[in-house]
Parts: C-alpha cells; sequence; structure tokens
C-alpha cells in the first residue's frame, strides 16, 4: 500500500471521506503544481483542436445526436450486439454487478487454467477492482498502459480517467521506477522513461495467457468492438495472447458503424487535443482460419452496476452519454484543485459526481453532488453535450427528498436529508414569498450592522464577514420617490 | 441567440437580494443608467430574492414557492432587468426547469423571456452609447459563471468597458474560471472554496489594474471578503457604479 495525498492510504480512498481526502490534496502544494500544469496543457491542446467554433458545435451536435439515439434504443441494440458478436464468434457475457463481472472473468481464466492476464486500458475494470479481485484467485494481472503501469508499480489508482498517472510528474515517475525496477538510472527525461516502462513490458505480452481491454464503441449493426488507444499496447493485449476479454459498460453501445467516425474525432479532440489517435483497433472476431494472429478466442463482457438505473430516469439517462474524454475533468476549477484521488471513485470530477451515485448510492456518494460551484465549466466543454451541472442539481434534489410518484427511486435516495436544513429552507422560502418579513430582516440587518458577528462559521475561515449597507436599497427608493414628490 | 425586442418605455428593476441589503448604491446606479436611456424604472417593493440557495441546495420545492412568489409581481408584459447575471440565469433559465411539469409552464416561459440581465438589456436592446468622461485609468473584469456560461453576457459586460475610451482593460489569467463562491459551495466545501477565492484575488492583483469591477454581487461578496481578510486593498464594485461614474452620471 503507497500513500497518496499527504498521507491518506490509497486503500482507504472512498467517496464518504471527500472533505478529509480534498484536504489533504489542498495542502499538497507539489500536486496542486502538476494538476494545474497537466490541465492547462490539456486545455490549452482541446482550446486548438476546436479553434472553430462552428466545427466544435457541428461536431458536439452531431454526436450528442448519436448518443441520444443510441440510448433511446439501448435495449434493442444491446441485444442486436450480442447477436452480432455471437454470429461473428464473439461470446458475450452479462453482468450486472461488479461481483458478476469479475466471476465471468474468473470463470474464464480457469477454463484457460491462466495464471497472468495483461491489461490495455479500461476503466471498466478499474470500477470492478480486477486485479485485486483476480490477485485473490492468484492470477497476475499487468497494466500495460504507461500511465496506468506506474501507477500499478506504485500501488496507487488512477486519477484520471485518461491520463492515470498525471498526478506524478516526470521526477516522480523516475523516483517510482528507481524504487521497484530494477537495473534503472533515474532520469528526468520523458523518452528515457517511457522507454524503459516499454521495454520492461514486451516480453509480458508474449507470455501473457489472457489479454483484456475495455472497449471505446461497440457497434451494434456490425458486432464490433472498438478501440482508441496512442501507445500500441491496445493492440497487443488484444492480438498477442489466445484469448482476448473485453469489458465495457452496457451504455458503450451505438448503433451503426457510421456513427462512430464523429464520436471518435469528439473522443480524441477533447481528451488529448488530437484529431486522431496513433491507433485505432476495431475487432469483430477471433482470429480466422487463414489468419497469422490474433487471438482464438474473443469475450464481451457487458456490465451494468446501476447504469440502467439512470437510464430509467430519462433525465439522467444523459449521464450516459459519456465518451469518457475527461474533458470535464480538465476544466473543473474543483477537480484541478484537488485531484482524481480526492473523489475516492473509480470516475473522478464532474462526470464520476454524476455517475457515481448511480453505481455506489447517494448515501455513499452525497459530497460528491455538492462538491461544485456550478460554474458549467464541465457542460461548456462536453464533447456530447451532457449538462452536467443540471445532473448535479437534480441528485442534490434526490439527495435531500424522497422519491417522488412519478420517478424511479435512487439508491441511496435522500441520504442528505436534514430536518434542521429543511427548516431552515422553508422559514427562508415563507421569509423570501412574505415581503413584510423579508423587509423586517433586511431593515433589522441594516439596523444591527455593527453587531453583526465577526465570524460566521467556514465563511470567515479566509474572507472577512459582509457588512450590511447602512440603508436597503428598498429604502433609498423609497426615499428616492418621496423626494422626486416633494 | 437570443432574439432581442425592440426599446420599451417601462422596465420592472430586479436588485436582488445582496444588492438590496450589501450595495444599494449599485441598485440606483443602474436604475439611473436605465432611466438615462428614456426608460421608466418601475421597481416592485414587494420583490425579495430568486430563490437560488434553495434551488441550488436541493430544495425545489421551497425554491418553487419563492420563484411563483416573485413572478406573481411582475404581471405587465415588461422587461425584467436583473442586476447580475447568476440571479438572471436563476430566473431566466432555471424557472423553466423548476416548473417543468406543471400546468402554469405557459406562463413561467413567457415570464422568464422577459427576464434580462443589465448589461445585455443596455447593450442589445438599448443600444446604448457611452461616453467617457474620466481621467485615464485601468479596470479587470470579473463575470460570474452564470454571467458567462448560462446567459452569455460576460461578452456585453466587456462591450460596455469597451465603449469608454479612456479606460484600458486588463485580462487577469484564468479569466474564466470561477471565483468559487457558489452559494452554499463555498461554505459545505470551503477548503476547495477557499483555494479558488485565493487564486482568483491572486490573478486580479496581478493585473494591476487600478478598477476592479463585476455585475455580480455574489462573486463580488465571495472576493471582497478574501481580499479584505489577506490586507489586499483592492475591491471590487458594481459594473453599474463604474460606468455611470465614468459617463459623468455621478
Amino acid at each position: 500500500m503507497s500513500q497518496a495525498n499527504n498521507g491518506v492510504q490509497i486503500e482507504d480512498l472512498a467517496p464518504e471521506h471527500f472533505h478529509d481526502q480534498a484536504k489533504a490534496a489542498l495542502a499538497d502544494p507539489q500536486l496542486r503544481q502538476n494538476f494545474r500544469g497537466a490541465m492547462d496543457y490539456l486545455t490549452d491542446k482541446r482550446k486548438i483542436a476546436f479553434s472553430d467554433p462552428t466545427e466544435e458545435k457541428r461536431i458536439r451536435d452531431l454526436s450528442a445526436a448519436i448518443r441520444q439515439r443510441s440510448l433511446s434504443k439501448l435495449p434493442d441494440l444491446l441485444e442486436q450486439l450480442e447477436t452480432n458478436c455471437t454470429n461473428n464468434g464473439i461470446q458475450v457475457h452479462w453482468a450486472e454487478t461488479t461481483e458478476q463481472a469479475n466471476s465471468i472473468i474468473a470463470g474464464i481464466a480457469g477454463q484457460h487454467n491462466a495464471k497472468n492476464i495483461i491489461k490495455g486500458k479500461s476503466m471498466v475494470s478499474e470500477e470492478i477492482e480486477l486485479n485485486h479481485e483476480m490477485e485473490k484467485l492468484g492470477i497476475e494481472c499487468l497494466e500495460s498502459d504507461m500511465g496506468e503501469y506506474i501507477v500499478q508499480l506504485d500501488g496507487d489508482k488512477p486519477s484520471h480517467i485518461i491520463m492515470p498517472a498525471i498526478h506524478k510528474n516526470k521526477q516522480e515517475v523516475s523516483d517510482t521506477f528507481e524504487k521497484h525496477l530494477d537495473d534503472f538510472t533515474p532520469t528526468v527525461d520523458v523518452d528515457e522513461l517511457i522507454k524503459t516502462g516499454r521495454t520492461r513490458l514486451r516480453k509480458k505480452f508474449h507470455d501473457a495467457d489472457i489479454g483484456l481491454s475495455g472497449v471505446n464503441f461497440a457497434v451494434a449493426e456490425t458486432g464490433t468492438l472498438c478501440l482508441v488507444e496512442n501507445e500500441g499496447n491496445g493492440r497487443m493485449c488484444t492480438t498477442v495472447p489466445n484469448v482476448h476479454i473485453a469489458i465495457t459498460g452496457i451504455e458503450k453501445v451505438v448503433e451503426f458503424l457510421s456513427d462512430v467516425p464523429p464520436l471518435y474525432s469528439a473522443l480524441t479532440r477533447s481528451a488529448t487535443g488530437q484529431a486522431i489517435t496513433t491507433y485505432f483497433n476495431m475487432i469483430s472476431s477471433p482470429r480466422r482460419a487463414g489468419e497469422l494472429d490474433g487471438p482464438e478466442e474473443v469475450h464481451l463482457v457487458l456490465l451494468d452496476n446501476g447504469r440502467t438505473q439512470a437510464f430509467a430516469d430519462e433525465e439522467m439517462r444523459q449521464t450516459l452519454q459519456c465518451i469518457r474524454c475527461g474533458a470535464c475533468m480538465n476544466h473543473c476549477p474543483v477537480y484541478t484543485r484537488i485531484g482524481g484521488h480526492a473523489y475516492g471513485t473509480t470516475y473522478p470530477g464532474p462526470i464520476g459526481q454524476i455517475i457515481s451515485p448511480h453505481m455506489m448510492g447517494l448515501d455513499n456518494t452525497k459530497d460528491l453532488v455538492t462538491a461544485s460551484s456550478l460554474c458549467g465549466a464541465c457542460g461548456e466543454v462536453c464533447p456530447v453535450n451532457i449538462p452536467i451541472p443540471e445532473m448535479l442539481q437534480r441528485l442534490r434534489q434526490e439527495a435531500k427528498n424522497s422519491p417522488k410518484n412519478n420517478r424511479p427511486a435512487i439508491k441511496g435516495q435522500a441520504a442528505a436529508a436534514s430536518r434542521i436544513e429543511l427548516l431552515a429552507m422553508k422559514g427562508f422560502a415563507f421569509a423570501a414569498s412574505h415581503p413584510s418579513l423579508y423587509h423586517l430582516g433586511s431593515w433589522s440587518a441594516t439596523k444591527m450592522r455593527s453587531l453583526m458577528p465577526s465570524k460566521i462559521g467556514p465563511w470567515t475561515q479566509c474572507r472577512t464577514a459582509p457588512k450590511p449597507a447602512g440603508k436597503t436599497l428598498h429604502q433609498l427608493i423609497k426615499a428616492r420617490k418621496q423626494g422626486q414628490k416633494s | 441567440m437570443r432574439i432581442y425586442p425592440a426599446k420599451p418605455v417601462k422596465v420592472y428593476f430586479y436588485a436582488t437580494c445582496l444588492v438590496d441589503l450589501f450595495d444599494p448604491q449599485a441598485g440606483l446606479d443602474a436604475i439611473t443608467l436605465l432611466e438615462q436611456q428614456g426608460i421608466e424604472v418601475i421597481f416592485i417593493e414587494k420583490q425579495t430574492c430568486c430563490g437560488q440557495p434553495a434551488y441550488s441546495s436541493g430544495y425545489d420545492q421551497e425554491a418553487k414557492i419563492i420563484a411563483q412568489s416573485q413572478m406573481d409581481l411582475f404581471t405587465e408584459n415588461w422587461p425584467v432587468i436583473v442586476l447580475s447575471g447568476s440571479c438572471g440565469g436563476m430566473m431566466h433559465y432555471h424557472y423553466r426547469r423548476l416548473f417543468k411539469d406543471d400546468q402554469n409552464q405557459t406562463q413561467v416561459d413567457d415570464f422568464c423571456e422577459r427576464v434580462f440581465e443589465l448589461t445585455e438589456f443596455l447593450v442589445n436592446v438599448c443600444r446604448i452609447k457611452l461616453k467617457d468622461q474620466g481621467e485615464n485609468t485601468s479596470v479587470v473584469m470579473h463575470t460570474s459563471c452564470a454571467a458567462r456560461r448560462e446567459m452569455n453576457v460576460h461578452v456585453t459586460s466587456t462591450q460596455l468597458l469597451s465603449q469608454l475610451d479612456n479606460v484600458k482593460i486588463r485580462e487577469q489569467d484564468y479569466e474564466s474560471e470561477c471565483c468559487g463562491f457558489g452559494g452554499t459551495f463555498a461554505v459545505r466545501h470551503s477548503d476547495i472554496s477557499q483555494a479558488m477565492v485565493e487564486d482568483k484575488t491572486r490573478h486580479l492583483s496581478e493585473t494591476k489594474a487600478s478598477n476592479f469591477v463585476s455585475a455580480d454581487w455574489g462573486c463580488l461578496l465571495n472576493i471582497n471578503g478574501s481580499l479584505e481578510y489577506q490586507g489586499n486593498p483592492m475591491r471590487g464594485r458594481h459594473l453599474a457604479s463604474f460606468l455611470l461614474e465614468r459617463t459623468g452620471g455621478k
């Protein structure tokens, strides 16, 4: 177990400890500097990639429309995907929970007596804590994405969905390698660091029993799994070992093959500012007769884990439009300051704040839904137009209130309900809708301005207490009118 | 893009509770600016607060009670000029969401369509032409996130400032970044909010501008409070007051 964020133990990271984790991150100047630098770099890159606002709008509207159309037919498309994948020779498995997903993967590994898995990038495998679960069964999982590899060496967790090791600078990566790799000469030369990782991983691809990957788009029309990557490790994972297991959330399905290019463009531009990535893999079957490479078996695991809850509510269904580009994180002023670990969830930042309640329940994530100033930067950059601030607003409401008749209940519904706060809000609503009471309140505040306390809770931890004016605008206008009359 | 009406004879003025309590002069200055445009300004005394604190905290029922009570006050078909992008966003945009499944949806939509933030109204409806009468000076502006992303009125604020010949606009680093207020966010997540407001004050200070203005009192409450706490003499004031002063209105 290693440490991150000033002493918070990695394995203890949980959304319930958000306040402490955020506080620890804020107190770590190196971490804050790493995140600010990395986020600035990524936001600048995205800005250049979308330098034409008309083009940006066109791509976003098109991508959003494709995702909405796919989601509107989700159950049918999933069945079509299963049929076409099966016809192509891909074995399809359904997992409602993370436990089921792990047991399916363990089952496949068991059939092949597999002892080691080499992994391409997959956030869903983080979601089900695959490495940890497989380790319990004596199966070693090795991360082959450079960022994931660094994070794994450290016993750490990803702090970003696209760039898992973004919380570390090159010196820290060198330190990690020095600590865990034999014969490594410390260096801050990035090319040299990457070369080190690549060399160490090369042989592992060859020896692995199973290659595991995520999926960026699953095409229902053709039964094709699309994988977007830059390092080539994804291609190695899905072609070299004899068995390939792909795991994905059920929302990643799209209707047509022609839906993919616009989404791909939106994804790469939003994530890293690239027009296209170095690799784009389309996997439509296991190795066919006469083919020189490719796995003998391909499996697809489709995971629910709370996604149908989001799907059931038409408004919150928009959450599932996400194509996991990470742009919302890169532009979020909260994420930029506290980093990904502080959230204590697989998916951090704004998208994590709205998807995690469906996965983990509002009872566990109630602090996350309030951890936003609702500044709207996330919604402004989302390449598929998810109204993230509205989703946060909605979840805040569900965290405070019991389910309404016309809406399905959410896991952990009303977990943040507070009698005292409700009474205060009722009082506020009563005063604000009864002008005489409101005027009495504001008049009293002006009269007692010199008696205002200098400390008012957390507000004054970094600010002075606000001082009411000597007279309210209501009073001044009254006086002004009288003046005009006389 | 919003389609703007022709300049009306009368408008309602919505001061917001923060201006009412903390900077009433900004309210009077905004009224004067509108009156200078030949518009009669009606101030409904029964107005209170737009209900945003309840709404953003997840208390939709309470927010609706407040929203309904406010909408009921503005019965004539005149524009409602709001002195804050954030409250403007609440009344122009979020009221629609709040009453989405209600029977009086049309009434709500009609009201929301009549809501304008001060600067967008001055620029797009009044087509105001400002004549700067002050000495050479510099200004840095902070626009609220709602003004920027919900109302798109950061543009009109800048357009107003750039009409002032003797005022040089200075841009701060991370201009579009939130100041960390976010209503109850500032107290629910005080540590994160602190990090945000301290960065914002640093970026504003680094411009060394002689004036700091904003069209949102929520942000000003936050940023000014932090500046004062740090012993930094810079203070923000409402854009309306600055504009009136520059054009010789006071």
